[in-house]
């Protein structure tokens, strides 16, 4: 298996967009000549009004669509150019936490945050034990059987965070990880976040909770009718 | 209560075993299963029936005699078996009694027993060494150095005509079961259409989190690749039930069945389990394959 293996240290940005643009179809770009850089273990949110191109920008990011102009560089590699049979080993080092949490509702809670470590073949008494001390973790230690459906907003939320980051992926992409959480919850998530971020992994989360946002005092990347008007310094480097 | 489930805890299927219990695609492909055997089946007993009759066929060649003016048939027909029988490949040759051959002429003429004087040709009937035959060419040199008037039927027209009917009904029986396999492959591959577009979500979450689209076709792969074992299985030993009757009603008479099957013929449904499986599973392979890189 050919690793694409990069030195975090070596590379100076983990992620770079350079004049990228997206449109759909036919209709008028979503994004327009987007350019910024994100630096290993940094912490960023995208902000922006409802359809603004939060999700689209993190959709690039994890090549659910591929952009109509410009250049995208993640982990030092031109996406455009990595090949079909790198892909799936370039995706395994991101960790994504969709809108709708994408959870597999047929099978348990466990079985969910287990995903990303199963499919890469691993057996799994070498891995059961994370996954439950992971579990545990995020707050879902005695939910672990239970079924997706069953499943309060704020516990799904935290099981889709999981299976995101159970294979230790280099950077994290969440969509709205509060959308539709109370205050106290969203204070929960968004510390899980920085504890990860703490661990060295890169945190990039798109929002439109401006209060969340604020009250972190994280760098932000703002976007406006696709785009990218103003990348905020925070308070903290 | 936690930690026991962790610990004991298996990987479920990424494919819901609900999405199995699929009864008609089961039904289609064990009835197609069981056509494909039933072929089998006829194919070998047929094989096997045809290889006998011409081996028979073939150890055997038939003189007919005319006897000269001056010789009685019965005395023709002596001694025409008498030189036959030291022809190199001969095993034996014998002279059909007068009675023998009109019983062989009676379907075409009726009983003529009382006509003594008609010139009924004499037969002699020569078997032939199984591993070194003697030709045709050969037994008329014989009876030619004899100075005897006859004609050879080495049953080669027969065999010809045997060898062209299996040749034909292999023909068929092969293209019958290349459209049985076409159409099994057919139903799998829209069965793996409709089960990959029906598990979209578990598709693409495994692909965005980095699984390889040979690994989630492989998911459909090995869950048709199952039905169809099955299927094969169900279908085979249905075949294998009526070649089962159809040997016990043919060995009841002497008269040879339709077709006749042999208990070993039988084993012929065997495989079937396995080609069904692996007809499946290249069917579901190429189809998820090609869907995945589709819809990802
Ligand atoms: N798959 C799609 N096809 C067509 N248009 C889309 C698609 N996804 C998003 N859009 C459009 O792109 C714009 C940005 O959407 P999105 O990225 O979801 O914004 P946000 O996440 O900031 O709300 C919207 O106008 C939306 O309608
Ligand atoms: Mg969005």
């Amino acid at each position: 298996m050919a690793r694409v293996s990069d030195n975090l240290f070596a590379a100076e940005a983990v992620l770079r967009f350079d004049d990228v643009s997206l449109a759909y179809g036919r209709n008028d770009p979503t994004l327009r000549r987007v350019s910024f850089s994100l630096k290993p273990g940094s912490f960023h949110f995208i902000t922006g009004a409802s359809g603004a191109g939060k999700s689209s920008l993190l959709k690039l990011i994890y090549m659910a669509v591929r952009p109509t102009g410009g250049r995208i560089e993640l982990f030092g590699h031109d996406i455009a150019r990595i090949s079909s049979r790198d892909l799936p080993l370039m995706r395994r080092r991101i960790g994504v936490v969709f809108q709708d949490f994408r959870l597999l509702d047929h099978m348990t809670a466990f079985d969910n945050a287990a995903v990303p470590l199963r499919i890469t073949g691993l057996r799994p008494e070498s891995y059961r034990n994370d996954v439950a001390e992971l579990l545990s973790w995020v707050g879902m230690g005695e939910r672990m059987h239970v079924l997706p459906p069953t499943l309060a907003g704020g516990e799904k939320q935290r099981l889709a965070i999981a299976r995101a980051v159970v294979a230790r992926p280099e950077i994290i992409l969440a969509d709205e990880p509060t959308g539709n959480l109370d205050a106290d919850m969203s204070q929960r998530i968004l510390k899980l976040f920085s504890q990860l971020n703490r661990l060295g992994t890169t945190v990039l989360i798109a929002t439109h909770d401006q209060g969340m946002v604020e009250r972190s005092g994280m760098p932000v990347l703002h976007l406006e009718n696709g785009r990218l008007v103003s990348q905020v310094p925070g308070t903290r480097p | 209560m936690t930690d026991t489930y962790s610990r004991r805890w298996r990987p479920a299927p990424f494919l819901p075993d609900t999405d199995n219990r699929d009864g008609s695609l089961m039904f289609v492909m064990a009835t197609l299963c069981f056509l494909a055997c039933l072929m089998a089946l006829a194919l070998v007993a047929t094989n096997r029936a045809v290889q006998g009759w011409s081996d028979q066929l073939n150890s055997q060649a038939t003189v007919i005699v005319r006897p000269r003016a001056n010789e009685t048939p019965d005395l023709a027909a002596a001694r025409a078996a008498e030189a036959l029988a030291g022809v190199p490949g001969v095993t034996e040759a014998r002279a059909l009694e007068r009675e023998k051959a009109e019983s062989l002429v009676e379907p075409w003429l009726g009983d003529i027993t009382d006509l003594e004087d008609l010139p009924i040709p004499r037969l002699v009937t020569v078997d032939l060494d199984d591993r070194n035959p003697a030709t045709s060419a050969t037994l008329a040199a014989a009876l030619k150095a004899r100075g005897i008037d006859g004609i050879i039927d080495d049953h080669s027209i027969w065999t010809r005509d045997i060898a062209r009917s299996a040749a034909v009904l292999r023909l068929v029986c092969a293209g019958v079961f290349i459209l049985i396999t076409t159409a099994a492959g057919a139903i799998i591959a829209f069965a793996t259409r409709a089960g990959l577009l029906a598990r979209r979500e578990v598709v693409e979450v495994l692909h965005l989190t980095g699984a390889e689209n040979i690994y989630i076709a492989r998911l459909f792969q090995v869950r048709f690749a199952r039905l169809a074992a099955w299927a094969g299985g169900g279908g085979a030993l249905a075949a294998a039930a009526i070649g089962a009757a159809l040997r016990l009603a043919g060995s009841g008479s002497d008269l040879t069945p339709t077709i006749p099957v042999i208990w070993s013929d039988i084993l012929a449904v065997l495989p079937c389990p396995l080609v069904a499986a692996l007809v499946a599973a290249m069917a579901a392979r190429l189809t998820a394959e090609r869907l995945i890189s589709e819809i990802t």
